[in-house]
């Protein structure tokens, strides 16, 4: 499994590439986040932030087939447009790929210790926890 | 007891510093209680740490319920709830 918590960009094609080596890996799927319309930055809590995400993408790998994962998350200021998180997921097959991937991202937005500040012409605001993202994590727990 | 209290996000900006070495007195010895410590300072403190203020926490960098114990040496942080990704 690869992890980072960087502030430079990624490309995405790249780390695809890199964990489709294995000939037994039939799928992989991927999530990219991106910045919206606003200006941000992004503070988090190094140590905690990837032993959260590393907790998270063992438990998927207790429920799916991984046989290979990587999430990068960046921090720092970005622009609209900018890359923010992106994780890939390979398995045998598609199934397994996909769910370990929405179940990861899913369990990273409620779990993983990341804070977003939103700079409008008004001044800057800490962006509010949505509900929504509460129980897109929940609905795993059924 | 000694332990270290940190502070992200909002809460790190309203209280105008990221951490701080806090001697406990007995009987503070959960998440909560250390919680209402902090709150009765008063000022920042107060308001950041006022009742139904969605406040989150971490022990040793492992995310806990308000019950949670604490003991000598923990890194204890409080923050508001995540919004990465």
């Amino acid at each position: 499994m690869k992890l980072s918590i960087q502030e430079q960009d990624f490309d995405l094609g790249a780390e695809v590439r890199a964990i489709s080596k294995n000939s037994t890996i039939g799928a992989v799927a991927s999530f990219v986040g991106l910045v919206r319309d606003v200006r941000m930055s992004l503070e988090h809590y190094p140590g905690m932030t990837e032993t959260a995400i590393r907790k998270i993408v063992d438990e998927a790998a207790s429920r799916w087939q991984v046989m290979d994962c990587t999430v990068i998350h960046r921090y720092g200021d970005l622009e609209p447009n900018d890359q923010i998180v992106m994780v890939a997921v390979a398995s045998a097959h598609r199934g397994d790929a996909f769910q370990a991937c929405e179940f990861i991202m899913d369990y990273l937005k409620t779990q993983a210790p990341f804070w977003k500040k939103e700079h409008r012409a008004g001044g800057a605001t800490w962006v509010e926890a949505r509900a929504s993202d509460d129980d897109a994590a929940d609905r795993w727990r059924k | 007891m000694k332990v270290t209290v940190l502070f992200f996000a909002s809460l790190r900006e309203q209280l105008g510093q990221p951490r701080e070495q806090l001697e406990l007195p007995a009987g503070v010895g959960t998440v909560a209680a250390l919680r209402e410590h902090l709150r009765a300072r008063g000022g920042a403190w107060a308001s950041v740490f006022a009742q139904g203020k969605p406040v989150r926490a971490a022990v040793n960098q492992d995310m806990v319920h308000p019950a949670a114990a604490i003991k000598a040496g923990d890194e204890i942080a409080f923050f508001p709830p995540v919004t990465g990704g």
